[in-house]
């Protein structure tokens, strides 16, 4: 089994996909005046006053490619610039806010793909049925409510009329002190595991509570659409022949949709798994913002309003690893689901 | 025909459609008959500009001068949503024509000839799908300067790549026919070949689920409006509607869901467009899905 070579072989594929996305980054850059793309550049608030400076050491009055060139050598030296909005180096930041969007994450992508599959599936094998009508009205209204919307509403409710049982942000004042305290040790800065192993329970509640509402506004739009597509397709394997077959010899009913026909419909869900994490990383950027829940999409949201190009750059490099990662692992994914798919042969 | 005729009577069998339909058509005739529902002031200068009753940042509930009362800044709500309508059709309209239109060369391009031009396309593709579209989107609109124009190029730019693909699986899809063969055996040209043999075979699924895409966009633009970065301010606009109400989620002690009607109205004009464009495509995604059998 060649799977390292091929592992390797996709990973040196992000390297042009990056190198595409800084490209990108930069075309969109040249809309900017040489005074707005010096402070890529800037590394302490000190260096502020020095902009003329800058653009003079970097040739921001350049030809383009003579710029481009100077810009990705910054790069490549580590220099990712002054985040201006958060007032930290980029790197910095990025590292401050991860712990955050990767606390919704842990609790919203497996409510979202097992949920969907489960959900899907079930529609399928009862189509027709009252339980498909409901869920097909239900993932309808699901993909078409605007997230922004839906999290307001949601505060609307739970943190107005039930006044303050689900609370927007991370944490309230007194248990952010708390945590910040000498009495807290911040292992990985996601409160929810910090604070099982700091063992204290109150933490816990706190941060769960302010998360039950971001986690239901990204989890709803990607679920009905998980759920949909796991349908159609569900629907497709069950009309084969080998189920008939199945049937025939007389497996169980759960045998045949659970093992045979699932198993089979899960491709079509995998082959779009980009355009979901795609749609999870914009519905991240929203929800945080609604929430005021400071994570990356926060971050870049709040960049990308105040022109922060610094901080939009990075978030789209980690984005982009991120995503070239992502289909990585699909693929890999793609190969233990059906054993016919060989890695490595040529598909698109 | 047969066949057009034959997805007309499914879609009349479909409830949801009907109900896609009937949405789809009282949001036509909202914006069509904008300035008979909400005919702007004397005197006003520009239609889409809200006319606003005083300054004062505290929405007001339903009267009979505001029938859906007033936004933060006194922006009467009635006026907003319906010409907002208007604002919605224009984003949703130019940003599926124009990214068919490229998608349409770009995929026929690259599905017809394959080889390097296919490669580029294809890869260039790849690098405007890797980057986070909201914030793309974000950046664009900052840069040209925030209007609604700019959210209309802006989703152009980070939609055109799916269109695109998918496009250029449809040609892929009938590029080795027979027909196809044959044509190119009596010698046509390639602009022939494609416009004529193979686009006509291969697009009209994909044609028809992209310009469902209409709500999708809708919905995209107004995220974009809704965080300040898409109307200027005062124009109808149903995402800037709802920007106007975030600060007025939970009203004084004592009485929270004081100013619901600023948060809830503007948003249920949203969900119900986007859910009538929804539901239709529903609806078509089983008709033009043959896999699904006949029923």
């Amino acid at each position: 089994m060649e799977l390292r070579a091929y592992i390797v072989r996709r990973l040196l594929l992000l390297i042009p996909v990056l190198f595409g996305v800084t490209l990108l980054i930069f075309a969109v850059l040249q809309f900017f005046s040489p005074v707005e793309r010096a402070t890529l550049y800037v590394r302490s608030p000190q260096q502020y006053s020095q902009l003329p400076e800058i653009i003079e050491k970097y040739g921001l009055n350049d030809p383009v490619w003579v710029q481009y060139g100077t810009w990705m050598n910054q790069i490549f030296h580590g220099n990712f610039g002054w985040s201006r909005v958060v007032s930290l180096p980029v790197g910095k930041a990025l590292l401050k806010f991860l712990p955050a969007t990767l606390e919704l994450a842990i609790f919203a992508t497996p409510m979202i793909i097992l949920g969907g599959i489960f959900l899907g599936s079930k529609a399928a094998a009862h189509k027709d049925r009252a339980f498909d009508h409901a869920t097909r009205v239900g993932a309808i209204i699901g993909w078409s409510l605007p997230t922004f919307w839906l999290g307001l509403v949601l505060l609307m409710i739970f943190y107005g009329f039930f006044s303050g049982l689900l609370p927007p942000e991370r944490l309230s004042t007194e248990m952010n002190l708390l945590v910040h305290s000498d009495q807290f040790t911040r292992y990985t800065n996601i409160n929810v595991i910090d604070s099982i192993l700091n063992g204290n329970g109150r933490v816990l509640v706190d941060s769960l509570r302010h998360l039950v509402l971001p986690v239901i506004t990204l989890t709803v739009v990607s679920l009905a659409f998980i759920m949909r597509l796991m349908r159609s397709s569900m629907l497709e394997a069950l009309s084969k022949g080998y189920i008939l077959t199945a049937r025939a010899k007389g497996l169980d009913e759960n045998t045949v949709v659970n093992k045979h026909a699932r198993r089979n419909a899960l491709i079509p869900v995998l082959t779009v798994s980009g355009y979901i994490f795609a749609g999870l990383v914009n519905g991240v950027v929203i929800t945080e913002t609604i929430f005021n829940f400071k994570g990356l999409g926060w971050w870049a949201a709040k960049s990308a309003v105040n022109l922060d190009i610094a901080a939009i750059l990075a978030f789209a490099l980690f984005n982009g690893i991120l995503f070239v990662l992502t289909n990585l692992v699909v693929d890999l994914l793609y190969a233990r689901i059906d054993p016919r798919i060989r890695l490595g042969a040529q598909t698109t | 025909m047969n066949r057009l005729g034959f997805m007309f009577y499914q879609l009349r069998r479909n409830p949801l459609s009907i109900i896609g339909i009937t949405l789809i058509l009282a949001f036509i005739l909202t914006a069509a008959l904008a300035p008979v529902i909400a005919p702007p002031p004397e005197g006003h200068r520009d239609a889409y500009q809200i006319p606003r009753s005083g300054f004062s940042p505290t929405p007001t509930p339903p009267s009979s001068e505001h029938p859906f009362g007033t936004t933060e800044g006194q922006y009467d709500i009635l006026y907003g949503v319906i010409w907002g309508t208007r604002s919605a059709f224009r984003v949703g309209v130019l940003v599926v024509g124009s990214v068919l239109v490229i998608g349409i060369i770009l995929g026929s391009v690259a599905g017809y000839f394959g080889g390097l031009v296919d490669e580029v396309i294809m890869r260039v593709t790849d690098v405007f799908m890797a980057f986070p579209a909201l914030i793309l989107a974000m950046a664009i609109t900052v840069a040209l300067g925030p209007s609604l124009n700019s959210v209309t190029l802006a989703l152009i730019a980070v939609s055109w790549p799916s269109y695109t693909r998918l496009i250029r699986g449809d040609i892929l899809a009938v590029r080795e026919e027979d027909y196809v063969e044959a044509a190119r055996g009596v010698g046509s040209s390639h602009f022939r070949i494609i416009v004529w043999h193979i686009l006509p075979n291969s697009i009209y699924p994909t044609l028809v689920m992209a310009s469902l895409d209409i709500g999708a966009v809708v919905l995209s633009a107004a995220a974009l409006s809704f965080l300040g970065l898409g109307a200027p301010e005062g124009y109808a606009d149903w995402g800037q509607m709802i920007g106007y109400a975030r600060n007025w989620i939970v009203g004084p002690p004592g009485d929270p869901m004081a100013y619901w009607y600023a948060v809830v109205i503007p948003g249920l004009f949203i969900l119900f467009f986007v859910l009538g464009w929804n539901l239709l495509g529903d609806a078509f995604r089983d008709i033009l899905d043959p896999r699904l059998g006949k029923r």
